[in-house]
């Protein structure tokens, strides 16, 4: 089981309540994690990645087990602890003011 | 004087058995207002989907409880959501915005072309006959179009071949602003663009014309004639005459009187002829509301003070209408689609600020309210009559 925190905008957008819960079939990267997120929740799709390019949205980044992930490739492997669900994945948008 | 009286009573009556609903789009938030037709008492509800920009709601003509939200964040993109309940609850649709063929390129502030980037739909526009069909604005400048209910979006790619490679954005970007659908024809609509100005389609959307023939931009361009590329603010048009549109232009007020064939300035005696939003009285096709602001430079009104100009002869002779509003140390703007009226009798005019307020006049801007005052800065106020 994948847990994925995600901002709370996000979470008001997907109707989630704390952390939305994944289950994924095969390795656990970081491209892996954000296309299950968008097909269990739909409307987040172009809300995290750009709905064609799948680009990261600029202002968006990937946080786990303290690191940041924002710019790594999508077949990136997560650390063993978000893929066995003992640390979360965090989604989070970025400080982006002044 | 009995007859008059009697008139009187029955469209008190009218207005009784009807109300308005406003759709107000905030920095943070949507706000729906909503009163009898009294227009005396408010029920405001919201913030929905706080913390959002909320760009523009608008309700369909054909069923006025369904309602479209443009709802954009800096941080997660562009969202749609829909209402089939007059805006109690909600639902997110379609939100795939995506320019048709290669997106080409149009002009960018170094002179060098750029390619265009999809950031926000500035304004959502419902058929007037079929609920489940809707424009929408977009910056950069399209057009998209749903025939099912928002679930997708297809854009209209034949506007930017109207010299879209010409097109620059402002400093307030490249927004497709207003879409007007001529209830007299459904193959003509008219839309217009900051900074690229207005233009026609008469073939449901297929091939545009820039129409802007008239329009003088002397300190923005270096061809004050050109064909494209004037900062057009707003344009509007009342129902029963769609060949007559009226425009608040980044400076001047213009009218057209052939479908936008040719403009002429009708600023006349307003003491500034710079501004945002411009609309029709819903029953009088020559009265014209503006709020002159002081210049681009200065965002907010002449002297501290907020005034509603009207005119009843379509353009040139303006009357300030100040009852009710701040006349000293006021210093808020009134955006493009922040200005709507209602169709009840007297007719209603609303107006939203980027200081909060919501102003209504129910009695066509002789008076006016704060309906309330401390809300994000407004983005647009839609008005919606009910029955």
């Amino acid at each position: 089981m994948i847990r994925v925190l995600l901002p709370t905008h996000l979470r008001t957008l997907a109707r989630v309540r704390g952390e939305a819960l994944l289950e994924l079939p095969g390795p656990v990267t970081l491209g892996s994690v954000l296309d299950a997120i968008e097909a269990a929740y739909p409307v987040l799709r172009g809300s995290i990645r750009d709905h064609v390019t799948l680009r990261r949205r600029p202002f968006v980044r990937y946080f786990a087990c303290e690191q940041d992930l924002s710019h790594d490739p999508a077949e990136t492997l997560l650390p063993d602890p978000v893929a066995t669900g003992a640390e979360p994945f965090l989604i989070i948008g970025a400080l982006a003011g002044g | 004087m009995g007859t008059k009286r009697k008139r009187s009573v029955t469209a008190k009556k009218k207005a009784r058995a009807t109300g308005v609903r406003l759709l107000v789009g905030t920095r943070k938030g949507a706000f729906v207002l909503t009163a009898d037709g009294k227009r005396d008492k408010w029920d405001i509800s919201g913030p929905h989907f706080a913390g959002w920009e909320m760009y523009h709601l608008k309700g369909s003509p054909a069923d006025p409880n369904r309602i479209y939200a443009s709802q954009t964040s800096g941080w997660f993109g562009q969202k749609i959501q829909r209402s089939n309940d007059g805006g109690k609850t909600w639902e997110p649709v379609g939100d795939k915005f995506v320019y048709e063929g290669t997106p080409g390129t149009h002009q960018w502030y170094d002179g060098t072309q750029h390619p265009w980037e999809f950031k926000r739909i500035w304004h959502l526009e419902p058929s007037l006959t079929d609920p489940d069909t809707v424009y929408a604005g977009a910056e950069d400048a399209a057009l998209f179009r749903t025939t099912d209910g928002g679930k997708s979006w297809q854009e209209l790619p034949g506007l930017r071949s109207a010299k879209g490679h010409l097109w620059q954005p402002g400093a307030g970007g490249m927004g497709l602003h207003t879409i007007l659908l001529d209830p007299s024809n459904p193959d003509r609509i008219y839309i217009a663009i900051s900074a690229a100005g207005v233009f026609r389609t008469d073939d449901a959307g297929k091939t545009w014309r820039p129409m802007n023939s008239g329009l003088k931009s002397p300190y923005q361009l270096p061809d004050p004639d050109a064909e494209v590329g004037h900062c057009v603010h707003r344009i509007t048009l009342h129902p029963s005459r769609p060949g007559v549109l009226f425009m608040q232009k980044h400076w001047d007020v213009m009218r057209s009187d052939n479908a936008a064939e040719s403009w002429s300035e009708v600023s006349g005696n307003l003491p500034t002829d710079f501004g945002f939003p411009i609309e029709v009285h819903a029953h009088e096709p020559e009265t014209i509301y503006v709020v002159p602001i002081k210049s681009d430079s200065e965002h907010f009104p002449p002297d501290g003070k907020l005034r509603v100009y009207r005119s009843r002869s379509g353009g040139n002779e303006w009357e300030a209408l100040t009852k009710g509003l701040p006349q000293r140390d006021c210093y808020v703007n009134v955006l493009r689609d922040s200005m709507a009226a209602d169709s009840l009798d007297p007719c209603g005019v609303y107006f939203g600020t980027t200081g909060g307020q919501v102003y209504g006049s129910a009695n066509g801007g002789n008076s006016w309210k704060a309906i309330v005052r401390d809300l994000p800065a407004v983005l647009s106020v839609e008005a919606q009559t009910l029955t």
